[in-house]
């Protein structure tokens, strides 16, 4: 099967600006890339004053499968990251059971193949259980096919442990993405604490509890020489610490998401369920220093953490409701809109941070457009806007505050593969 | 004049000209409460529900009896008897009261934004009987009807609030309310149970209770939960008394015709000593009448909306 892409302008992930090319793909190759491509007996795609870019890569979301098949499953989860541009996805372990040892590792590694549609690759927990207690079969983790650890969802509270899971995933060469949590700071806050929260009576959850934990993971991790990754930073003061540790040379790579560059905490206003995610969202401040962490390659990487729930655990009390919010379908407009549309990043930056870095933090062949490689390719129009409506999300679940937002850079094409599976904003 | 909406959750929502309009049909509803004759058919046919998702004796009476005084049929929920605790979800609950044909459901829930979330999801008036550390706005009201009838006007007036208003839903009301109708808003307490950015809301926080005090018309004291000094927000209620607690000595810092109020229940001897709440200056048991009064007007306010007897500008 052939499939050619006319007249794009690509940014292949490799070099510093774009080019107007073809893009020739064989049986699922980039064969050629040329100026003029003449070929027949092929598909062929107008791309046209359009942006040719790698698939994007996300290094954290959450596909709920196994256990939590009412809220995503790795066939939904991945037709959702399809929708939204991703070609690679890196899945989080804590499910039920949780992804600590060889056997669910590979369970997500077979089912993916008969029910993803995009290539989909596990995270497995540093503790058993994610308990934060004894530490998980690393090597064997790792062996399985595990492209990171991390016990997502909660830190690993004892810091003797974490020192300990550094030094020993050191020697598999296996990153540990750290999220980064002060779980006696949190002290039961369920927003930011500031002036929303204390205007709307909802106990906060104070920027130092995500900065402490950031602090102790940096010093653990100069000290153990381990490779660390950061999630979802979303303080001033965490982006400043990630920036003196880089400087220091610590093996640091950090990441944020698209809800904490371009909402505040003012988002909970009127109980807001849909605004509650872990780390919550932050001030004004933070958001501007989040964006200054990107430009100044503080922050390596943009995730999703995409974070699925039914409607039952947001439609209830703010207090019970679940952290999180539905992230493929969003996370690349919210990209194009809050970062390249205003300047603060260039497209070939954002593919940096959204294909090039993770899929580097990961380990994988991906997040480039090189001849001899897989053909994962988005394609989007980014003068096009459209208003986000999560009624049509695939994601089984409709989380999100951004419903009725006016985004730009819905992608036009998403192709796997060589296998163009969204086709003119429509998953086939 | 009528409310706006058809619930009321706080006083963050609602307008200076609303909260002006409950007070002054509060007057009429207190010369109800306070005469021989407690029987008006102001609300005869409408169906009300108070559904108390935490232990509440004042709160409760003064709905239930507010209700009853304007012939309306009253029912109680509290949450341990309920279906709650077979696992319902509140908008399951609300709907089902709902759906019995209840006028307007009155909340009281351990959790900030239970009543917004009802009010979104039922047909029925909710009113916020008091929402975790939110807002209790019909305590605020009684404050401030109080306030209104010792001192004739609200603007302009030093009003200190002291103690946990970090936990306290009730200084969240007051605030909003009191600084809608012009008075100037100090607080004090201990800095661990001072909201973060609350002076973003036009209220002065002082560092001692005295400053907070100085020349104040009004002295509000506020319930310190005794479980907050199990958490460590404050180490003993010893000291928390030395140097958060009025006595006579602080209250005469304020004016001399200063009024002493607290929503009650007081801790004798932590935040007011026993010769404060019992003396002159104190009004807090008139609170309690007033209560009923500015139950009652809220109650008539929302039922009539949409009838012939509204009233519109």
């Amino acid at each position: 099967m052939k499939l050619l892409i006319k007249n794009g302008r690509i940014f292949d992930g490799k070099s510093a600006t774009s080019r107007i090319s073809d893009i020739l793909i064989e049986d699922g190759i980039i064969v050629e890339i040329e100026n003029e491509i003449e070929s027949t007996g092929c598909e062929i795609i107008d791309a046209k004053e359009m942006y040719v870019l790698p698939g994007l890569v996300d290094a954290h979301c959450h596909l709920r499968e196994p256990g939590f098949e009412y809220k995503e499953d790795i066939e939904s989860g991945t037709r959702s990251a399809a929708k939204g541009g991703f070609t690679s996805i890196a899945c989080m372990p804590n499910t039920n059971p949780v992804l600590d040892n060889e056997a669910m590792i590979m369970y997500i590694i077979n089912k993916a193949k008969t029910d993803g549609i995009v290539n989909v690759y596990p995270i497995g927990a540093v503790t058993k259980g994610l308990k934060g207690e004894e530490l998980s079969e690393i090597g064997e983790i790792k062996f399985a096919g595990a492209v990171a650890l991390s016990d997502d969802g909660r830190p690993v509270n004892n810091s003797a442990l974490m020192k300990k899971a550094m030094q020993y995933a050191s020697m598999f060469d296996i990153t540990i993405i750290s999220h980064c949590e002060d779980l006696d700071l949190v002290d039961e806050g369920l927003m930011n604490e500031g002036y929303y929260s204390s205007i709307l009576g909802l106990k906060g959850n104070p920027a130092p509890a995500e900065e402490v934990m950031i602090a102790r993971d940096l010093i653990l991790a100069e000290y153990t020489k381990a490779t660390v990754h950061i999630a979802h930073v979303s303080t001033e003061l965490g982006v400043d610490l990630i920036r003196n540790a880089k400087r220091r040379g610590v093996n640091v790579t950090a990441e944020t998401c698209p809800h904490y560059f371009s909402l505040t905490e003012k988002a909970c206003e009127g109980f807001n369920t849909n605004a509650k995610v872990n780390p919550p969202l932050r001030t004004q401040k933070d958001v501007e220093a989040i964006i200054e962490g990107l430009k100044d390659g503080t922050i390596d990487i943009i995730s999703t953490d995409h974070a699925p729930h039914h409607i039952d655990e947001k439609n209830v009390e703010f207090k019970l409701a679940a952290n999180g919010m539905v992230g493929f379908e969003t996370a690349f407009p919210l990209a194009i809109t809050y970062l390249v549309k205003p300047g603060h990043l260039t497209v070939e930056e954002l593919v940096n941070k959204m294909c090039v870095n993770p899929s580097k933090m990961l380990g994988l062949n991906k997040g480039t457009i090189e001849i001899g490689k897989s053909a994962d390719i988005l394609i989007f129009d980014i003068n096009e806007q459209y208003t986000v409506d999560t009624s049509t999300f695939e994601s089984k679940s409709k989380n999100s505050p951004f419903d009725g937002f006016k985004l730009y850079g819905q992608p036009q094409y998403t192709i796997v593969n060589g296998n163009p599976i969204v086709r003119e904003k429509v998953l086939l | 004049m009528n409310l706006k909406s058809k619930d009321l959750l706080g006083l963050r929502d609602i307008s200076a000209e609303e909260i002006q309009y409950i007070l002054e049909t509060a007057k009429t509803m207190k010369y109800i409460v306070t005469s021989n004759n407690k029987k008006t058919a102001h609300l005869q046919g409408k169906s009300i529900i108070t559904l108390f998702y935490e232990n509440s004796t004042r709160t409760r009476l003064s709905f239930e009896l507010a209700s009853k005084y304007m012939g309306a049929s009253a029912a109680n929920i509290s949450a341990s008897s309920s279906s709650v605790s077979k696992g319902e979800t509140l908008i399951d609950t609300g709907n089902t009261i709902n759906m019995m044909g209840s006028d307007v459901v009155i909340i009281r829930h351990p959790m900030s934004g239970a009543p917004h979330l009802l009010a979104k999801n039922i047909k029925a008036s909710v009113i916020n009987a008091g929402d975790g550390m939110n807002e209790h706005p019909t305590q605020a009201l009684l404050d401030m009807f109080t306030i209104l009838e010792k001192k004739g006007t609200i603007k302009g007036l030093k009003i200190a609030i002291i103690g946990d208003i970090l936990h306290s839903r009730v200084a969240r009301s007051n605030i909003w309310g009191l600084t809608k109708l012009g008075a100037e808003v100090s607080i004090s307490g201990p800095a661990t149970l001072i909201p973060r950015d609350i002076d973003k809301l036009g209220v002065k926080v002082y560092s001692t209770v005295q400053e907070a005090i100085l020349d104040a018309d009004v002295v509000m004291g506020l319930r310190i939960q005794l479980e907050r000094q199990k958490k460590g927000l404050f180490p003993t209620i010893r000291e928390y008394s030395r140097f958060f607690g009025i006595d006579d000595k602080r209250l005469k810092l304020a004016k001399e015709d200063a009024l002493v109020l607290h929503p009650g229940p007081v801790n004798r001897g932590v935040e007011l000593a026993s010769s404060v709440i019992d003396g002159e200056q104190s009004f807090i048991n008139e609170q309690v009448t007033n209560g009923v009064a500015i139950r009652m007007a809220l109650l008539y306010l929302l039922t009539r909306r949409g009838t012939n007897n509204e009233v519109t500008n």
